[in-house]
């Protein structure tokens, strides 16, 4: 039986830091939201207080803050050829769960895309030409511009608090920071963080190569800081257990740390945690939504309905649930038609371990932070002349080395033995003076026609759901693009003085086992065409028009770097939508 | 969020209270009703008199005394079981003389002591807000002490000992805010209930007045101006500060003290607060202080390891936290209390702040109960009492291991 709860002006789907943003935005506005959350309610001292927090086997190896796969699963492929068979572990990502969603276990690394990055198609094909590009390669334009970006981008940070040294602010380009990001309005709201030995190492050998080396933008604060919202933050205390971990120093931007204590105080604000929606309701015409059911953690089954509905989910749960509640046309790769699952990327990721004389060089890599490091741009986008290397795309490289945590980061020489006495010797003496930045080549992505999500014909979940299957593989243009980042890399911490460099390229087939990030992106993506976007560029959908789909689920394809400021001021810029068009007169904001 | 039966009994309540007297007051007097609910918050009745659920001034909610346990009345408008049959003398006699309709005696758990203080048009306008708030059926059986505390009729001793009554005399040598401030205090605010020290019946010791007494659990710190144990170091504005929003940049209002801010202080007028805070500014401390223990004392240095570990990732290795998110121990002058207990208890139950519209953050400090052992606590309390500013006896591992089982249960 489904219980009919009282009517909302606004539901939320997944409260993690879009659905809170989107929750702020639209209480402000004067509307009455519930926000539905899967997983448990979460809050610092209580589930990720500082004298147990740092707990690498419980958190890292054991997943604890994530979705457990016995609750819900994908299949994977690397072909359309092969059958998925269901993901039983997590590997190349981790899905989360839990109130915060993944603004509770990032490690804050705080970027914005670059100007070229919005536009990726016509900036590509204008200086390179079409022919260029490989032609099962599906990448488009954004719909929407950097210059319109930036005032929330800027909103987001100073909701953070992030620290990081402005490389262009307002068209100036500045000494210390990254000359090749967009302009920006105003600096960042707080200081860089201080850099560890290896990271400044790092960045005195990249200027020496002629690089611009500048800090990576943290949402661990370099300070204490007060939010616009009056919320106070501390300062890192650079304990080194940032991404896969819950902070509990109140350091790091999370949802908690920068929007829940205002939103709890609400009266026109809800949350229902531990439910999970497992369906977006549309009206006999499929063109508008009516509200979502979900079930509770005892399988009791509610409908809830709402005039306006925020798919709010990670990138993945957007699409499935998209799929299971029909609502816009599935893509199709053999006939290339559809929009629901099509342009689905990640990452390319590699790294250089490095070793060092111990007699010279004691690193103490565990004072650290997530978003702690010392990057370049210059192989990042469009920055450099593709020309000559037949490829597109790239990535921010840097000493970004977060933690010294001993289970993951015990690095040895290559060949030494994987166990026993040598094996020993080779950890104790590599410990402190070894380098293993966690993910030191931030390659981009870009999206293919056989690259995609869909429902998996055969698996299905504890609600006898079909599983999201995920066909996904590496194509050349990433590989060449990771060889050639992967050596620009290399060579700087030769320059640093290692004596021993070893370089771990990204190849092909895509390896589900491997941890890469959890930048998964597209599969609903936005654009301004309908046959090619499922959303237009407020986030919108174009077939339901009450429905507005945040998250990376609407990048076209992935930049080289890590999405979440992105993300967020994408919420903002629909959030504002939303506001100042879409409540006067609800319905298309575009016209298709 | 209110049950069913909850709702039910309201109705069933709202037709008993049909034919009530509700004294004299008229329900169109708005101005009379603001004002009374106004001086409701700054009496804080309502934290006392809430209902086992929550529900306001439905009474029943226990109340812990060195006496035993307490239950304090339904003072909704329900003819059957709250107050609305009282008339208006009736009223009065009871919230500023301890003197129930029945003619017997309040226990002064309820502050008439200090309610005595205010007018009786304050006190009338008390009544006027209450009768305008819905009728709640609740029956309380309030008085659940031992033998001999039972006995209603021993109050009459208590009174002859304790109670002064009569309203408050404006003290014209003090300016127009000090005389605010101190009706305030002494009055409607009874700050003193928690934070001065009380005899072995429980009265008043007003030579020592507001210089901490122990109950629920806690210490109810010093509040005088001393430099050492009380605000001496904190300014007006300080003060103002932690009464409206919980937090300043020394400390942070936990337990029964979050209570407080969250009813009644962070809803009171600036103007009235800063009254407080300039009568709290002229309260004398006390001349007599601990000497610090030294640092070479092994149970101190111990303790400076284990604040080293633990303590210094918030609270920063010089003690000074981060303000208005994590306190800054080198100053708030609660943790060098004479009694320890408030310390104690943080550190082994840890601490949820309160969370106000002026401070929405409301910081938790986790619970180190489980990760150190008694004389460890013990150690580390003993460190800080005897660290930068403070002076204070040591923590010995019997207090810690008694707080700990107090602790167990009230769980």
């Amino acid at each position: 039986m489904t219980t009919k709860l009282p009517p909302k002006d606004v539901v939320i789907i997944g409260l993690g830091w879009t659905g809170s943003i989107l929750a702020q935005e639209l209480t402000e506005a004067g509307l009455d939201v519930i926000a539905i959350e899967r997983g448990p309610w979460r809050n610092t001292a209580t589930n990720f207080a500082p004298n147990y927090a740092q707990d690498e086997l419980r958190y890292r190896i054991r997943h604890e803050l994530f979705l457990q796969p016995a609750q819900t699963t994908f299949t994977f492929r690397n072909k359309m050829d092969q059958t998925a068979l269901p993901i039983r572990s997590w590997g190349a990502f981790m899905p989360p769960n839990g109130v915060g969603g993944g603004g509770v276990h990032w490690n804050a690394e705080t970027f914005r895309f670059l100007p070229s990055d919005f536009t990726t198609r016509t900036h590509l094909t204008q200086r390179y030409g079409a022919k260029f590009l490989p032609p099962d390669m599906t990448i488009q334009d954004w719909g929407v511009t950097y210059d319109e970006l930036e005032p929330h981008y800027d909103r987001f940070e100073y909701l953070c608090g992030t620290s990081g040294t402005a490389g262009n602010l307002k068209g100036e380009i500045q000494p210390g920071g990254n000359p090749f990001e967009g302009p920006r309005s105003r600096p960042y709201p707080t200081p860089a963080q201080q850099q560890p030995f290896s990271h400044t190492l790092f960045a005195k050998a990249a200027a020496e190569l002629g690089y611009k080396p500048f800090p990576q933008p943290s949402g661990n604060l370099s300070q204490a800081y007060t939010n616009p919202l009056n919320v106070r933050m501390g300062p890192c205390t650079y304990c080194g257990f940032c991404e896969w971990f819950g902070c509990g120093n109140y350091s790091k931007a999370s949802p908690q740390t920068t929007l829940l204590p205002v939103l709890v105080r609400k009266p026109n604000f809800e949350a229902r945690d531990l439910c999970e929606v497992t369906r977006i309701n549309t009206d006999s015409t499929g063109k508008r939504a009516t509200g979502v059911t979900f079930v509770d953690s005892r399988g009791n089954e509610f409908m809830q309905p709402a005039d306006l509905v925020i798919l709010s989910a990670f990138t993945i749960f957007n699409v499935q649930l998209l799929l299971l509640s029909k609502i816009g046309t599935p893509y199709d790769p053999v006939a290339n038609r559809g929009v629901i699952g099509r342009n689905f990327t990640h990452q390319t990721i590699s790294d250089v371990e490095s070793f060092f004389d111990k007699s010279k060089f004691i690193f103490n890599p565990f004072i650290a932070s997530g978003a702690i490091g010392m990057c370049i741009d210059e192989f990042n986008g469009d920055n450099f002349d593709h020309g000559p290397h037949g490829f597109v795309g790239g990535g921010y490289m840097g000493q970004v080395q977060t933690n010294g945590r001993p289970i993951q980061t015990l690095p040895t020489p290559p060949g030494t033995p994987r166990w026993g006495a040598k094996w020993k010797e080779a950890a104790r003496d590599s410990y402190l003076s070894a380098l293993k930045p966690g993910t030191g080549v931030h390659g981009s992505m870009y999206s293919y026609r056989d690259v995609y999500l869909d429902l998996d014909p055969t698996y299905r979940d504890r609600l006898e759901r079909p599983l999201l299957r995920i066909t996904m593989d590496f194509h050349e243009n990433e590989i060449k693009q990771n060889a050639y980042l992967t050596d620009k890399f290399a060579e700087i911490f030769q320059a640093m003085g290692a004596k021993q460099v070893h370089k771990i390229y990204r190849k092909a087939p895509y390896d589900i086992t491997d941890y890469q990030t959890t930048h998964l992106c597209g599969g609903a993506v936005m654009g301004t065409d309908p046959k090619t976007s499922a959303v237009n560029r407020y986030l919108q959908s174009w077939d339901v028009p009450n429905l507005f789909v945040m998250g990376a689920s609407g990048f076209p394809q992935n930049a080289g770097y890590n999405p979440t400021g992105t993300v967020a001021a994408l919420a903002y810029w629909s959030a504002q939508a939303i506001r100042s068009q879409y409540l006067k007169n609800p319905g298309p904001l575009v016209q298709a | 969020m209110r049950s069913g039966a909850a709702v039910l009994s309201t109705l069933l309540a709202l037709g008993c209270a049909r034919g009530a007297t509700f004294g004299a007051s008229d329900q169109q007097n708005f101005a009379q009703i603001e004002n009374g609910r106004y001086l409701t918050l700054l009496a804080d009745c309502a934290a006392c008199h809430a209902g086992v659920d929550g529900t306001p001034f439905a009474g029943g909610r226990p109340i812990q005394t060195p006496f035993g346990v307490l239950e304090a009345p339904n003072i909704t408008p329900d003819g059957a079981t709250g107050i609305g049959h009282w008339s208006d003398a009736q009223f009065d006699a009871a919230v500023r003389e301890g003197r129930r309709p029945d003619g017997s005696r309040a226990y002064p758990a309820m502050p008439y002591p200090y309610y005595t203080k205010m007018s009786r048009s304050d006190v009338l306008a008390i009544r006027a807000y209450l009768n305008s708030v819905a009728p709640v059926h609740n029956t309380v059986v309030a008085n659940q002490l031992p033998f001999p505390y039972k006995i209603r009729s021993l109050m009459r001793f208590w009174d002859a000992l304790y109670f002064t009554p009569g309203q408050y005399r404006p003290d014209a040598s003090q300016s127009a805010v000090w005389n605010r401030g101190a009706y305030l205090i002494e009055g409607p605010g009874h700050c003193g209930a928690c934070h001065t020290p009380k005899s072995w019946f429980g009265g008043d010791e007003l030579k020592h007045a507001y210089r901490g007494y122990a109950l629920q659990g806690w210490f109810a710190p010093d509040i005088t101006d001393d430099d050492a144990t009380g605000l001496g170091r904190w300014s007006q504005k300080d003060i103002l500060e932690y009464l409206k929003g919980g937090h300043n940049r020394f400390s942070a209002a936990a337990g029964p003290m979050g209570e407080e801010v969250m009813d009644s202080s962070s809803q009171l007028d600036d103007a009235d607060l800063a009254a407080i805070a300039e009568y709290l500014k002229h309260q004398p401390g006390t001349a007599e202080h601990d000497r610090p223990l030294a640092a070479s004392d092994p149970v101190v240095t111990a303790g400076a390891a284990i604040y080293a570990d633990i303590c210094s990732g918030c609270h920063k290795a010089d003690g000074s936290g981060v303000p208005y998110l994590f306190p800054d121990i080198a100053h708030a002058p609660s943790v060098a209390s004479r009694d320890p207990a408030t310390l104690i208890r943080v550190v082994l139950q840890g601490a949820n702040t309160v969370a106000t519209n002026q401070e929405p953050t409301g910081p938790q400090m986790p619970a180190f109960g489980w990760q150190l052992s008694d004389a460890q606590v013990a150690a580390v309390a003993t460190y800080i009492r005897n660290s930068w500013t403070h002076a204070a006896a040591a923590v010995s591992e019997h207090d810690v291991r008694s707080t700990r089982q107090a602790l167990a249960l009230e769980r």
